[in-house]
């Protein structure tokens, strides 16, 4: 077994032997089953909901809005990554205000969102874009500022015009930057939207585990939980699966 | 110390009997801004027909300069510069082959796909993209890296990437900027030798700017020296070697004596380039 494959295994093994742990602590009333329930009966319930249909439309709804937000940001991100990387002033301005600006707390500013937007989906779809535009930007800005300025020179050695010398050369040199960005903005538009749906929302997943939860209904909420979970470990696995056959070729060998 | 830009003390260099390749005439660079930097000039240089041309210098003299504005990769701030009796401003003419001292390489791409780019962007058509590919991946000895990417490779291997990647373009004019610079000695003799080969059978025009004195004794007919910024030239040698030759006249008494008069020619230069006390006491005596 490659050194790669045991890590590997040593994951999954941790992951498993977790919720397994987890099933005997609920199953032995170790876990007061008020407080928790066993992640085999989350799975039944959810395999229920899943399959009544009854939670189908939240879940569109915040797939799409997600879905949105992160489309919206990483164009948005890429877009002011590139121009903040063309003008050196600005982006000495800006720099500071980059890096502390995951210390705000944007959420105080979600009602305000909601008297500027209405209770829908655009007051949701822009606290997931504020959230996850200014991890593209700054991927962008890494990924240029790594762009060796040889290749710029050699783009100019084979005549290239700006767009096809940022197509074939500048995004694929700053590809594994950009990976970034995409992997942390679309977290970012998650934890974003459904911690929004929480708050103030009339619908989407992370308003019916805040409903569930405020009902007692511990199963759903649960189920919904893992499904989340679930959801976005997928999602991440696959960006992450792609990110190392771009990178492998990368490595030295 | 600066000197007189417009003071066109610089010999003019003329080309071999086949006529001049590329002419620059009273060619400078400034780099302009509050503390402007005048980096080049003024240089009046003849490049023959299928001639081999060196370029020494102390660092910082504008060697990569002047290769920048003869590529058209920049404008010169002064002058006129004509590559096959066409000027060249500020963009590269077709025919004008470029290899840099850094890695080129495009990392995403395979050897085969790194030598295939320009002809693909060139709509060049397929098979004779193979062609050319397979010919210049065979010529610099990476036919068992075709599929290798180049992260895969050697520092010596990705520039002969990078070598052959301006091969396939077939052109007229090769400037290469220190492109062994970053290669240990015996790689860069070796690599010479290469080059050497490559010039005698594309028969195009080569200028090599290298800092490597004996790089220069050893691979070009002619040799211009550089003064210390502005760069100038201060003299130019020809180097009288046979057209069939390789590493092996590393050998040879007159290398010895070349490389001897290069750097008699260069130490004053080098010790202004660094600022040194025997070097701003002998530019004042000059």
């Amino acid at each position: 077994m490659t050194r790669a494959a045991k890590v590997g295994w040593s994951r999954i093994a941790l992951i498993v032997g977790s919720v397994v742990l987890l099933e005997v602590l609920c199953r032995t009333k170790i876990i007061n089953p008020l407080t928790m329930i066993p992640p085999s009966t989350m799975a039944v319930k959810l395999y229920e909901i899943l399959a009544s249909g009854q939670m189908t439309d939240d879940i569109i709804q915040t797939f799409s809005t997600v879905a949105i937000a992160f489309v919206f940001s990483v164009i948005v991100g890429l877009g002011i990554g590139a121009l903040v990387h063309a003008l050196p002033r600005v982006r000495r301005a800006i720099d500071p205000l980059l890096a502390s600006y995951y210390s705000i707390p944007f959420f105080v500013f979600y009602p305000l969102l909601i008297a500027l937007f209405g209770l829908n989906t655009i007051p949701l779809i822009a606290i997931g874009v504020v959230f996850a535009t200014a991890a593209m930007v700054i991927s962008t800005l890494n990924g240029l500022d790594r762009v060796p300025r040889v290749l710029v020179k050699t783009a100019k050695i084979y005549r290239m015009s700006p767009l096809s010398t940022v197509m074939l050369l500048t995004l694929p040199s700053a590809a594994p930057y950009l990976f970034t960005g995409l992997k942390l903005a679309l977290a970012y538009a998650f934890i974003g939207i459904i911690a929004g749906e929480f708050i103030l929302s009339g619908g989407g997943l992370g308003f019916s585990i805040a409903y569930a939860y405020q009902n007692f209904d511990n199963d759903t909420m649960y189920a919904l939980m893992m499904f989340v979970l679930v959801v976005v470990t997928l999602m991440n696995a696959i960006l992450h699966m792609w990110e190392q056959r771009l990178l492998k070729r990368r490595a030295r060998a | 110390m600066m000197r007189d830009g417009a003071s066109g003390s610089a010999p003019v260099m003329t080309g071999q009997d086949r006529g001049a390749h590329a002419v620059l005439r009273g060619v400078t660079r400034v780099y302009p801004g509050a503390m402007a930097v005048h980096a080049l000039g003024p240089i009046d240089l003849d490049i023959g027909h299928g001639e081999f041309l060196a370029v020494v210098g102390p660092s910082g003299c504008g060697k990569s300069t002047l290769l920048d504005v003869l590529a058209g990769l920049n404008p010169p701030t002064e002058g006129t510069i004509t590559f096959e009796d066409k000027p060249v401003h500020g963009t590269v003419p077709d025919g004008v082959g470029v290899v840099f001292q850094e890695d080129a390489s495009f990392p995403w791409l395979t050897v085969h796909d790194n030598v295939a780019f320009g002809l693909r962007r060139a709509g060049v058509d397929a098979t004779e993209i193979e062609r050319r590919v397979t010919y210049a991946i065979g010529f610099m000895g990476l036919k068992d890296f075709t599929k290798a990417y180049p992260a895969q490779l050697s520092g010596g291997m990705r520039q002969r990437v990078c070598i052959a990647r301006t091969l396939v373009m077939q052109p007229r004019l090769i400037l290469l900027d220190e492109p062994f610079g970053a290669l240990d000695q015996q790689t860069r003799l070796l690599m010479g030798d290469e080059l050497l080969r490559l010039w005698r059978e594309t028969n195009a025009t080569v200028m090599l700017i290298t800092h490597a004195l004996d790089e220069a004794a050893m691979l070009s007919d002619r040799v211009g020296v550089m003064s210390a910024r502005p760069g100038c030239f201060i003299d130019v040698l020809t180097t009288g070697w046979p057209r069939d030759r390789d590493s092996r006249i590393v050998a040879d008494s007159a290398f010895g004596t070349l490389t001897g008069k290069l750097w008699s020619l260069l130490r004053g230069e080098s010790l202004k380039a660094i600022g040194s006390r025997e070097g701003l006491t002998q530019s004042a005596g000059a």
